[in-house]
């Protein structure tokens, strides 16, 4: 048996180069400070990006994208289907946590100012990651063609049609027609199984290329020998694992004693359902445009609203080359502050929808 | 111009022309196709005494919904019951007699003018008329 596989190793090396990978992976360092918890995140997102794509194939094999039957077909997977409540609630909660995951991935890479030269694609890529995870997170929500989903699609992408010039054409492309109508769910279907898989391996790939090409970055904060360096294998990846484990035991007990909801079945008809409210990481928006007057000078306040939230995220994406410290290794407490100022906005605005739902 | 050059230009002309040719049915085939649809002058929002005093109903207008309201003086309004903000259904609430979009807490009175919250104009009013035994609801 030795034999055999000492055989087929020396085969598969040949043509694969395994012995050079290997030999990166020994030599490849991770820095580890007081701060090095946070790199564990990236590795978290990426594993609870690996649940999605197996409960996502499974859940294909029962679902069925068309507004007469998407309903229903989640009513099978939920009771018919065996431990298709399970398969359903990892993939429902995991999009959730994956949300927060790559949130928290975020801040702390901003935090540490690991988007600092040489690193400046490597958090432009991992923005764009977000806004993908977050067009999954939208498209996934009206799949199951429940009333909730039908009415919070129905306003996010009509905050897509606000924008000046281009905006009604993108809400007409996103929908399939002018409104929410047969047409919109495959459609759905088609970017959250199709697309956005698409580009997310292409993204996530330069994204993976670019943390391995130029390592992790170590944190200004921190003088230079307060930071050690640990092996890569098999040091830091057992802690990597134990992240994993600890995250799937968590999503493990979310799902038995927290099903995932099928709700209502939408009607375009009725009354819009008190109460209504998006999926948590959309809530922080959510609550702006509630508490937004209609009208703030000569501008309308959801439109003012919603392009402030664009030209922040782009502001955001831009980061890396508006912290001119960070750039030059020093530090730069007046990014952090502003940093810190939208964090805290976010943390608020959340809280507020749950807490003072009738705003 | 020599023939290399020209040979350039006229690759470049071709491969243009091709990539073009392969993306033009692709983009056209993305994008929805404009529906041909009659838009709704008139419809039959709700029979005569289906709605108590102070009650309402939401009704199909075209493809948009609208709402028929009796108010407490049995007096019968219509409006579309698309938001002005962001799109939502609007509902009526009958202990405050105003009506409400639930999604961002946009009210409006009884005769759709904003009264608080984000919605930025009033709800587009109908005309309603008895024709029989039938509640007709048509655009003013």
């Amino acid at each position: 048996m030795k034999n055999f596989i000492k055989t087929a190793f020396t085969y598969l090396d040949a043509r694969f180069l395994l012995s050079d990978i290997a030999q990166f992976a020994k030599k490849k360092k991770v820095p580890e400070h007081k701060h090095s918890f946070w790199y564990y995140f990236g590795g978290i997102c990426l594993f609870l990006f690996i649940i999605q794509v197996i409960t996502g194939i499974l859940l294909l094999l029962y679902y069925s994208p068309s507004i007469d039957s998407a309903y229903e077909s989640i009513h099978t997977i939920m009771g018919k289907v065996k431990f298709g409540w399970l398969i359903r609630s990892v993939h429902s909660w995991t999009a959730n946590i994956l949300v927060g995951a790559i949130f928290i991935h975020m801040f702390s890479s901003f935090f540490m100012k690991a988007y600092r030269p040489p690193r400046e694609l490597t958090w432009i890529s991992g923005f764009f990651l977000l806004l993908i995870f977050l067009a999954f997170g939208f498209s996934g929500y009206l799949l199951p063609w429940n009333e909730l989903a039908f009415f919070a699609t129905r306003v996010g992408t009509d905050i897509a049609g606000t924008l000046p010039v281009i905006g009604k054409s993108i809400e007409a492309f996103i929908l399939g027609g002018p409104e929410i109508s047969g047409a919109t769910l495959p459609r759905f279907f088609w970017f959250h199984v199709a697309i956005l898989p698409l580009f997310t391996v292409i993204i996530m790939g330069a994204h993976i290329i670019l943390v391995q090409t130029l390592g992790m970055s170590k944190p200004i904060s921190l003088p230079e020998k307060e930071i050690k360096e640990v092996p890569f294998f098999p040091n830091f990846i057992l802690k990597d694992s134990l992240g994993w484990m600890i995250i799937l035991a968590l999503i493990g007990v979310l799902c038995v004693f927290f099903p995932w909801e099928i709700g209502q079945k939408a009607d375009p008809f009725a009354a819009t359902p008190l109460g209504i409210k998006p999926e948590w990481y959309f809530t922080f928006m959510f609550t702006t445009l509630k508490i937004m007057p209609s009208h703030v000078l000569f501008a309308e306040g959801e439109i003012l609203a919603i392009l402030g939230f664009m030209v922040g995220g782009l502001l955001w994406m831009l980061i890396p080359f508006l912290d001119r410290n960070a750039a030059k290794e020093k530090k730069s407490p007046v990014i952090s502050l502003i940093g810190f100022i939208i964090l805290l906005y976010i943390i608020i605005m959340t809280a507020l929808t749950y807490l003072h739902p009738r705003l | 111009m020599n023939r290399r050059k020209f040979i350039d230009i006229f690759l470049g002309f071709s491969l243009t022309g091709t990539v073009v040719s392969f993306l033009y049915p692709v983009i056209r085939y993305v994008l929805p196709s404009k529906r041909l649809e009659a838009s709704v002058k008139k419809v039959t929002a709700a029979r005569v005494g289906e709605l108590a005093p102070n009650s309402y109903k939401i009704f199909k207008f075209g493809t948009t919904p609208g709402i028929l309201i009796n108010t407490t003086d049995g007096e019968l309004r219509a409006f579309s019951a698309v938001c002005t903000h962001l799109t939502c259904n609007v509902l009526y609430e009958s202990d405050t007699e105003t009506i409400l979009c639930p999604c961002h807490n946009g009210r409006f009175d009884l005769s759709g003018k904003v009264i608080s919250g984000p919605p930025p104009s009033p709800l587009e009013a109908f005309k309603v008329e008895i024709a029989g035994e039938e509640i007709m609801v048509s655009r003013e």
